[in-house]
């Protein structure tokens, strides 16, 4: 590895975490600036990274390994290729940001704010840079608390309930993820190494049992179709920059998962149940998306557009196929970037209005023409528009879907048209509606802070859009990994295939497809 | 039989703490009321000397009076245990009873009485001597539950508490006679002895076992046997229903796992099929029942109801694993009653100190919006809430996770999952008691209104726990260690 030993990872980890803890001691006014400093400060320090990084290997790099306990065998083993590489930057980018955002609209119990988010940062790196299942499942599950109290203490009016409900549907979800990491422990010849786990072969029965279980904590966090109820009432419970996180990465470490574990460790089982997923995900992209077209609230739209746009992802991971997962990868990003952008968009009028509603904040172009133009990028973003960086994600899942089955590329595509009518509809109110005449209000344009937190993003969408080949060339050596766990057994009619009814025909041909070279736009 | 010198030697912590009570017992009453503290120091002290001894014997195993006590590194374990905590009952007490007004020096002579018989149990390895320390224990805890002389419910719970203990100890002696009528000895090797290769087709030792199972049930509060848990707990002083909650039950899972490991090993895949059933209605009682609390102490008691009940689960895998794979599952259940201790006598800690008036505040909704007045008193509640709840990174996930581990080995993969499930149904009552102090408005400030009482023996309390549960959540594996140590010398 090229990372000299320099402990890169652990730095990124603990040093919020040294941050929140800092902030304890200081006094209210300052706790603002030192939670931006620590952001940046991480920011910076993730950024050589990018450039460290060797594309051309799908090793972990920068790798930590250290024994954490010794009975059983628990290490502290921290390590990045390039799936989990691009994750933990647009963490880093986000949250200063996030921080930026909260710097007014948070006036009640700061210092505590400020720890929580810089707490969830640790925990955030730490899940994407975790190397042992132990390891991953405590950062996994050390974010609940602090997500709970960012929704609970500083959200909305129903915070309670919503607070509440993200807590107990994601313990849920992760309970039966716990066992499954002893099982593997007990079949995997006892390590709980994630290297060591993904190059082991498990019987069709027990990958079935694993699998379930896996997807009951993954789905659960995406949100998948049926378990995305918490979403929309954590969304709009929660502060801006809560909604951010939620939105941008904790969304993501469901399909982070899906990725890690499911389609590198039980290659069978999850060839098996592609048919569910694909259906789910097939569902979950237009129900999303019509559920989007009905709300009246800008966030709870934005929290179902969500549920669309990962649809797309959880669709290109389980198409098995190079164009499919390295989608899927850019869409995870692309859907922090854009959504953490219509986010903190909100988040900008909220403090202004003081209502989430589309009916109380019209025709905002001539009070805020600046604040109107940003609005409307990351609207064209997040519908796909050639030129921004969805359109990449999308097409590459959408093509990698095609070799799969024309069926479920067609109905998928359903998703861009539905995302295109509401996201427009959404604009031609808020951005362009004329207003009442009493409803006029008397708003000021983005302050030079709000204008630092929304550019980043709009540099990242066009960057990615124009000039995706950086991220893509970096993921290829990893992604082509996965696929070749996932695909290098034929597979041997798995005793559990008669429990799933397939919903969508799979076409035999096209899963032998693998590691052409994606199309570049 | 003669005393000798070796046989003395063997218990001399015992014997210290023994001549330590006494002498607490003594002098109080020619101790005048404002030099009181000097007892709960003498107190204090032997422990610490106490703690000494028992950590240097730790590694060199002995046995004294002919088999009828044992110095292992199992017995030294629970005793360190036992040691620490009786600690930090005293610390507590000096302020507690202070604000209870409680001027009693024979209080500290009681805990030390108390913590003789536990001690007692711990090392026994005759079914009677584990009898007189179990005896010793609860006769003690009796009086300590009844302290509070004005209080009503304070009466009541040593009233219930002595009825249904002195019940279950009649259950205890008359299984014990039983096992001694069919296998011919009270010596737990001898009994081993006695019935290998006999199954539980013999009526005797069927009885025996499920009495002396169903005498340690009382005392370990496993459902169905738990009825006076909640009011006892609820009614004693708050100090002692912490020491209850955590020494009593420590010193009752290291005496039940000796019997019926070195004891009954030889019918164990018969009791584990019993404690399976015993620990499946102790998980769902406990945690289904402290949802609908509305007083802490109440919650917290069902809370260690559902505790037993996931330690129950090692046992039930010590049960069901081969001989020498058992130890694991038994390190499991010392590691998890040693990190319980930390959490719930930190949780009890605070509620002692929360002070409404001249009363304590034991009401969930005396916890309302805490945050806001005792921003430092919430986040450690926060703490200990979050690590009941099994949550990383803390000491309780640690304890669930080595737990549940060791059912996987066993095979019982179905009984981890629904442990889960019920670890993350009582996610939701510990999580009220967040959601009270922090996200609900404290009421107007009267005289009446909580507040919490700090001081600097109070202080060391908290410390200590708070230093267990984050520690050993972090890096468990110093006392992980220790427990493995301590399990491999139980055969």
């Amino acid at each position: 590895m090229q990372s000299g030993g320099f402990p890169w990872l652990t730095l990124l980890i603990f040093l919020p975490l040294a941050g929140a803890a800092a902030l304890f001691f200081l006094k209210e006014t300052s706790v603002r600036m030192v939670a931006l400093g620590v952001t940046v400060a991480d920011l910076l320090l993730s950024l050589p990274l990018w450039w460290l990084f060797d594309a051309s290997s799908s090793q972990m790099q920068f790798a930590e390994n250290v024994l954490w306990i010794t009975s059983p065998p628990i290490h502290y083993h921290l390590g990045l290729d390039g799936i989990s590489l691009p994750l933990v930057l647009m963490t880093t980018v986000l949250m200063p940001l996030c921080v930026a955002i909260s710097w007014r609209s948070i006036d009640t119990r700061v210092s505590s704010f400020m720890a929580m988010l810089l707490i969830m940062e640790s925990a955030m790196i730490g899940v994407f840079a975790a190397l042992d299942f132990v390891l991953f499942y405590v950062f996994w599950e050390a974010m609940l608390i602090p997500m709970y109290l960012l929704i609970g203490v500083w959200g909305g009016p129903n915070r309670l309930y919503a607070a509440i409900k993200f807590f107990l549907y994601t313990l849920a979800g992760s309970i039966l993820l716990l066992v499954a990491i002893l099982a593997l422990y007990f079949q995997g010849g006892h390590t709980f190494d994630i290297v060591q786990l993904s190059q082991q072969a498990y019987s069709p029965r027990l990958q079935f049992w694993l699998f379930i279980a896996f997807f009951a904590a993954f789905a659960v966090k995406v949100p998948m179709f049926p378990f995305h109820t918490w979403l929309p009432d954590a969304h709009v419970e929660a502060p801006t920059a809560g909604s951010v996180i939620l939105a941008s990465v904790l969304l993501k470490m469901g399909t982070y998962g899906f990725l890690r574990f499911s389609l590198p460790m039980l290659p069978d089982a999850s060839k098996d149940f592609t048919p569910m997923i694909v259906a789910l995900s097939i569902i979950a992209i237009v129900y999303g998306a019509y559920m989007a077209l009905a709300q009246a609230d800008l966030k709870k739209l934005i929290a179902y557009s969500s549920v669309s746009h990962m649809g797309f992802v959880t669709l290109g991971l389980f198409m098995f196929n190079q164009q499919g997962i390295e989608g899927a990868v850019m869409q995870m990003v692309n859907h922090g970037i854009t959504t953490g952008g219509l986010f903190l968009c909100v988040g900008v009028i909220y403090e202004r209005t003081h209502s989430r509603q589309i009916a109380d904040n019209i025709g905002l172009t001539k009070p805020m023409p600046q604040y109107a133009t940003l609005l409307v990028i990351f609207s064209l973003s997040s519908l796909g528009l050639p030129g921004t960086n969805s359109f990449v994600g999308e097409f590459l899942v959408l093509a990698g879907t095609f070799l799969w089955s024309k069926i479920a590329a067609a109905l998928a595509s359903l998703g861009i048209i539905l995302a295109a009518a509401y996201m427009l509809w959404m604009v031609q109110r808020v951005a362009f509606g004329i207003p009442l005449p009493h409803q006029l209000p008397k708003l000021t344009d983005l302050s030079r802070r709000e204008m630092a937190t929304l550019v980043p993003l709009v540099i990242l969408v066009f960057w990615i859009g124009l000039f995706p080949n950086p991220i893509l060339s970096r993921m290829h050596a990893s992604v082509t990994n996965v696929v070749a766990r996932a695909t290098h057994r034929p597979q041997e009619s798995p005793t559990s295939t008669g429990q799933i009814t397939p919903v969508v025909k799979p076409v035999p041909a096209a899963q032998t497809v693998q590691s052409t070279e994606a199309p570049r736009p | 039989m003669m005393l000798s010198a070796h046989d003395l030697f063997a218990i001399l912590p015992e014997l210290l703490v023994v001549f330590a009570a006494c002498a607490v017992l003594a002098l109080d009453p020619i101790t005048p009321s404002s030099k009181k503290d000097g007892l709960a120091w003498l107190s204090l002290g032997t422990m610490a000397v106490c703690m000494g001894l028992t950590a240097a014997r730790f590694g060199s195993p002995t046995t004294a009076f002919g088999g009828l006590v044992v110095v292992d590194n199992y017995s030294c374990f629970w005793k360190l245990l036992l040691y620490f905590v009786t600690g930090l009952t005293i610390l507590l007490s000096f302020p507690y009873l202070k604000e209870e007004r409680i001027y009693l020096g024979e209080y500290y002579g009681f805990i030390l009485l108390a913590l003789s018989g536990m001690m007692v149990m711990v090392s026994g390895t005759d079914l009677l001597t584990i009898y007189l320390g179990t005896e010793l224990m609860s006769l003690s805890l009796y009086i300590m539950a009844g302290l509070k002389r004005a209080d009503a419910k304070s009466l009541e719970a040593s009233a219930k508490y002595f009825v249904l203990g002195a019940f279950s100890s009649g259950i205890l002696l008359y299984g014990i006679s039983l096992l001694y009528g069919s296998a011919g000895s009270t010596q737990l090797p001898a009994i081993a002895a006695a019935i290998a290769g006999r199954s539980l087709d013999d009526p005797l030792l069927l009885f025996a076992t499920i009495l002396i199972a169903v005498g340690f049930s009382f005392k370990l509060a496993v459902v169905p046997f738990h009825m006076w848990t909640p009011d006892v707990y609820q009614g004693a002083p708050t100090s002692v229903t912490a020491f209850m909650a955590v020494a009593s039950k420590a010193a009752s899972f290291g005496a039940f796992m000796r019997v019926f490991v070195e004891g009954l090993g030889g019918v164990r895949a018969n009791w584990s099929l019993m404690f399976l059933l015993l620990c499946i209605g102790t998980l769902i009682l406990g945690n289904i029942v402290a949802l609908v609390q509305t007083n802490v102490k109440r919650m917290l008691a069902y809370s260690s109801i559902a505790h037993a009940g996931y330690a129950l689960i090692g046992v039930v895998a010590a049960g069901r694993l081969a001989p020498a794979e058992a130890s694991s599952a038994i390190s499991s259940v010392m590691l998890y009653i040693a990190l319980y201790a930390f959490m719930t006598f930190g949780a009890f800690t605070i509620i002692a100190m929360l002070r409404k008036g001249g009363l304590e505040g034991d009401e969930i909704e005396d916890f309302s919006g805490l945050a806001k007045r005792h921003p430092f008193a919430a986040l450690l509640m926060l703490v200990f809430m979050v690590s009941l709840a099994g949550i990383p990174p803390t000491a309780g996930f640690i304890g669930k996770f080595y737990v549940f581990m060791s059912a996987v080995q066993a095979g019982l993969t179905w009984l981890a999952v629904l442990a889960l499930v019920f670890a993350a149904i009582s996610a939701y009552f510990y999580l009220r008691l967040v959601m009270v102090m922090y996200m609900r408005e404290p009421g107007a400030v009267t005289a009446l209104s909580p507040r919490f009482v700090s001081s600097p023996a109070l202080t060391i309390v908290l410390a200590c726990a708070i230093a267990g549960v984050v520690f050993f959540g972090l890096y468990p594996d110093p006392i992980v260690n220790l427990a493995t140590q301590a399990s491999l010398t139980l055969k």
